[in-house]
């Protein structure tokens, strides 16, 4: 973000970010497109907590609280954690490991802008008047007999999505394996990079087989094929087997960068190396790998018999041992430390033990004979807030104040980020922390009411004022974001002063080539290690100053999405339409002009030729 | 504010606790109160569980407090550098090897009773005669309806489920339309009832549904099916053997109910307008389009959920779609009020207890 840039007219800074490929803007543009997801599953979240506020309550009718809580889940997980999470992976990731962009800056682009029209997509069902309504797991025997182009929109959407989705984790774990500093050895990558790589592989297992069940319920609903129809020789546990093998690493993609957060924030703010590095990286490696092996857990209901139904029991519990491996390290991270609570902190230090009780229910379920009575009820709808909200969301949040000043150079207001978390996490806890209860006593998960009578009424009451709570919190939250930007105060390179890692070696925000010279890498926290040997800027160049090499920006990656986003449309309305058919096919030869000139236009980048490095450096006093 | 976070430490246990002193649910349809054997075993299993988790989370409080209160820079002071620590591989060994066997100590009975509550071997023995052993029902489960078939007594019924007591009743769950969940939550875990296959489980029950507060256990459907997924509910009653078999033998009495000339408005007027989707015999098949009406004077509800009374039978006659959205059944508005109140009557005359 030169100072060139800020001279410019909007609509020049608009196209500017259209076709941006520089990891910082694009990371920002996910943090903005996740956070208006995040607003809008929350505000669906609300509808259905006010709804079950009281018993036979009306606010809301049956059929719309399905839809309500499939869009909360579907928008939640895939459109408002995942990319959230990728705007701190793309902005963060490649200033851990000394590099000046990620390894396929075009395709980073391009994930970015299917994601926002996957999204936009999906939530466009509200203005059709069709919305999914088969929950986030899309069972077929409901998905395929629900009426109107609700599931369509949701199969369309997230296949839309979720390519953006693959193409950014094969990006991420390229940009790892290949862009990484002199000296920075895998095992000198920070926590974050780390969990960031396996998150990444993760993604590159889950998501081909979600996009195989995607197409194959788009051509079952739109094109009269018959996978998921049992009269037609289809079946529909096919469809469950697949979701979850999607679906259960899902939640690891989102938990390990969220552990990789949280593992920075304590070793910055414990002023301590991360204790056990090599046994946090391998417990994260050895939760990826286990986490394949755990799906069929959601479906010890279905009647796969009690072989398949032990032996996934026994699994599912073997990933408490690696996952208690990194809860016992953090706290020895803290443990000799000097803890000084921030507001980062503090989310840290809520998260241990909100997520240590979302991960003890989930070893209750793992046990497939009492899961029988837990499973759909409302003791796992507490379990999976607890792991989520307790784990993922305290992540992004803690992620949020921690490097907002970076990300922004400006830094988040420590009293408002205070506020904001005792509402939220207080009413966190009195949102899900009840509802263990409601599922012991009987109350089944998804019903959009319920009588009076059945001894439910207060715990759903009290439930419904922490969820009113958590609101309140976020409300600070974007009040302190607010007050903050116009503020305008800006921090120096580590305003934290106890930064370990290279982003905190490069000004806050980095120039768009991040480093005036790559760094040369001498152990894990490596600025820590400089500061520590006197040298104030943390940093140690590992080349002289030199042209810098950078790619050029496109505007083809969203022309490239723009055309799948018609096509998806052509293909809803095909059967029912005479111009349906007419808009897939242009749609998708959007998508293949924008393809093929890409193809033939050679695109070599550019160089920021030294001088201009150098005046940079001067123009900030010669420090880095 | 480090003392407000303790204050509310202390706060949100003692939270927990009155929470769970007070809170075993009602015995109609807690897990927490298990009526049945299934329900036993699960409820032990829960609190084995429990209680190694409670100590998981003990041990990792009692660390997390420690070190809050011990090394905060506050204490130690602003230039305070602790030492880089590595890591230890004793410690590192300790807490896998530990875990490990905690993990042991609930994979051991978990799987035993995988199998024990899988087994269902005994559901097809025949006795000398050719006669089975266990009492089988088949649960056919419909948008919004439950249905309940007794194949070895002949009989059928719907929404409200009647067993006898302390004996392993063995059930055969299929879906006819979606996907649903056949749960009473009392007596034992849910089995899902699929589109294209049929499980089969067992329960027990062991306490008479006289005792309880309506006289029945609740019933639920746990998966989502559709918008009146939340009022898929049905009714279990449970009896003596010796009870249950007066039932079973009056259930089968109800063949003769279809006459050749009605003898009130009401079972003319059903004849006429009801009968293609409602049998009001027991005797005969699943696989009707609506529920079996046989015992309709005996139940607890009126589709599944509504008071029994005859204003909510004429409510729901006259607006099924108000009432459970998405089912199948048409709202009937042609009656005059003086006919609905005939049916009605009819209807709540339907029984085989009185």
């Amino acid at each position: 973000m030169s100072s060139v840039a800020q001279k410019r007219g909007f609509g020049a800074t608009v196209y500017d970010w259209m076709t941006s490929v520089d990891h910082k803007k694009v990371g920002i543009m996910y943090l903005l497109g996740g956070l208006f997801f995040f607003i809008l599953g929350g505000i669906e979240a609300m509808l259905i907590r006010l709804q079950l506020l009281t018993p036979n309550n009306d606010l809301v009718s049956a059929g719309l609280f399905n839809e309500l809580i499939t869009m909360h889940g579907t928008t939640m997980i895939f459109l408002a954690a995942m990319p959230i999470l990728f705007g701190f992976m793309n902005y963060i990731m490649p200033l851990q490991i000394g590099a000046r962009d990620v390894a396929f800056p075009f395709l980073n682009s391009l994930g970015l802008w299917m994601f926002i029209f996957g999204g936009i997509f999906l939530n466009l069902s509200w203005f059709f008047g069709h919305v999914p309504d088969s929950g986030w797991t899309s069972y077929t025997s409901l998905a395929i007999a629900s009426e109107g182009h609700g599931m369509d929109f949701y199969a369309i959407g997230l296949q839309i999505a979720g390519g953006g989705t693959l193409i950014a984790g094969i990006n991420f774990l390229v940009t790892i394996i290949n862009m990484r500093a002199p000296g920075m050895t895998y095992m000198r990558m920070p926590m974050f990079t780390w969990t960031t790589f396996v998150a990444s592989a993760l993604i590159l297992f889950a998501f081909p087989p979600f996009t195989i069940g995607l197409f194959m319920l788009t051509f079952d609903r739109m094109f009269g094929a018959n996978f998921f129809d049992h009269t037609m020789g289809g079946n529909t546990i096919i469809w469950e087997h697949i979701f979850w093998i999607m679906g259960h690493p899902e939640v690891y993609i989102l938990i390990l960068p969220a552990f990789g957060i949280f593992s920075e924030i304590f070793s910055v703010f414990a002023r301590k190396r991360l204790f056990g590095y090599s046994a946090m990286v391998f417990a994260t490696v050895l939760i990826g790998f286990l986490g394949f092996m755990v799906w069929a857990h959601h479906m010890f209901t279905v009647g796969l018999g009690p072989t398949a139904n032990a032996i996934f029991a026994v699994a599912t519990m073997a990933i408490a041992v690696p996952t208690g491996v990194k809860i016992f390290n953090w706290l020895l991270t803290i443990w000799g430390g000097s803890i000084k609570v921030t507001t980062p902190m503090l989310y840290a230090l809520g998260f241990i033990p909100s997520f240590v009780m979302g991960g003890v229910t989930g070893v209750m379920q793992g046990a497939a004979p009492l899961d029988y009575q837990l499973h759909d009820s409302y003791f796992i709808v507490a379990h999976f807030h607890y792991v989520i909200v307790g784990g993922v969301v305290l992540a992004i949040f803690a992620a949020l104040h921690y490097w907002w000043p970076k990300m922004f150079g400006t830094m988040l207001s420590e009293k408002l980020g205070k506020v904001t978390f005792f509402f939220f996490f207080i009413g966190f806890h009195l949102t899900f922390l009840i509802q263990h209860w409601l599922g012991f006593w009987g109350m089944p998960r998804r019903v959009w009411t319920y009588m009076d009578g059945q001894g439910w009424n207060a715990a759903n009451y009290i439930s419904t004022i922490g969820a009113l709570m958590m609101a309140v919190g976020f409300t600070v939250l974007v009040i302190n974001i607010i007050i903050t930007t116009a503020k305008n105060v800006r921090v120096t390179n580590d305003p934290w002063e106890d930064g370990r890692t290279l982003e905190w070696a490069v000004p806050s925000p980095p120039p768009f080539y991040n480093f005036t010279q790559t760094p040369l890498v001498r152990g894990l926290d490596t600025v820590w290690i400089e500061k520590m040997e006197g040298n104030k800027s943390g940093f140690t160049p590992s080349e002289p100053v030199v042209d810098i090499h950078m790619p050029n920006g496109s505007i083809i990656p969203f022309f490239m999405s723009l055309g799948l986003f018609i096509a998806g449309f052509g293909a809803m309305y095909r059967a029912e339409t005479t111009w349906g058919l007419t808009v897939l096919i242009l749609g998708l030869l959007l998508s293949f002009i924008a393809m093929s000139l890409r193809s033939v236009k050679d695109d070599l980048g550019y160089y920021v030729k030294k001088e201009e490095v150098l005046r940079d450096l001067k123009s900030k006093g010669g420090s880095n | 504010m480090m003392k407000g976070l303790k204050k509310w430490r202390l706060f949100s246990l003692l939270a927990a606790l009155t929470v769970f002193l007070a809170g075993c649910g009602q015995e109609e349809l807690s897990t927490l109160l298990p009526a049945g054997e299934v329900g036993r075993d699960q409820f032990n299993l829960l609190m084995l569980t429990s209680a190694i988790m409670l100590l998981v989370i003990f041990v990792v409080v009692t660390i997390y407090v420690i070190s809050l209160i011990r090394f905060r820079r506050s204490k130690l002071g602003e230039d305070h550098i602790p030492e880089q620590v590595e890591g230890s591989h004793t410690l590192e060994l300790i807490w896998t090897i530990i875990p490990i066997i905690l993990v042991l100590i609930m994979a051991v009975p978990s799987v035993y009773y995988t199998y024990k509550l899988g087994d269902v071997s005994a559901m097809d023995a025949v006795d000398e005669d050719g006669n089975a052993e266990n009492l089988v029902v088949d649960v056919t489960a419909k948008l919004y309806w439950w249905e309940f078939e007794y194949p070895d007594l002949g009989i059928v019924t719907a929404q409200e489920l009647v067993v006898p007591m302390d004996e392993k009743v063995y059930f055969n769950l299929i879906a006819a339309d979606v996907k649903h969940s056949f749960w009473i939550p009392a007596v034992g875990g849910k089995l899902d009832t699929n589109v294209e296959n049929v499980n089969k489980f067992y329960l027990v029950f062991e306490k008479d549904s006289k005792d309880l507060k309506d006289g029945v256990f609740y019933g639920k459907c746990a998966e989502l099916c559709g918008p009146s997924h939340a009022l898929m509910d049905f009714k279990v009653k449970t009896m003596p053997r010796a009870e249950f078999d007066n039932w079973v033998t009056a259930m089968q009495a109800t063949g003769d109910r279809v006459a050749d000339t009605a003898v009130s408005q009401g079972e003319e007027l059903f004849a006429q307008s009801c009968i293609g989707c409602h049998a009001v015999s027991a005797v005969g098949e699943s696989g009707a389009a609506g529920p079996n009406l046989a015992t309709f004077g005996d139940r607890n509800r009126v589709a599944g959920y509504m008071d029994h009374t005859e204003e909510d039978l004429k409510n729901w006659i006259t607006d099924t779609q108000k009432y459970k959205p998405g089912n199948t059944m048409p709202s009937f508005t042609q009656f005059s009020d003086e006919e609905l109140d005939a049916i009605a009557a009819y209807l709540m005359g339907l029984s085989v207890e009185k």
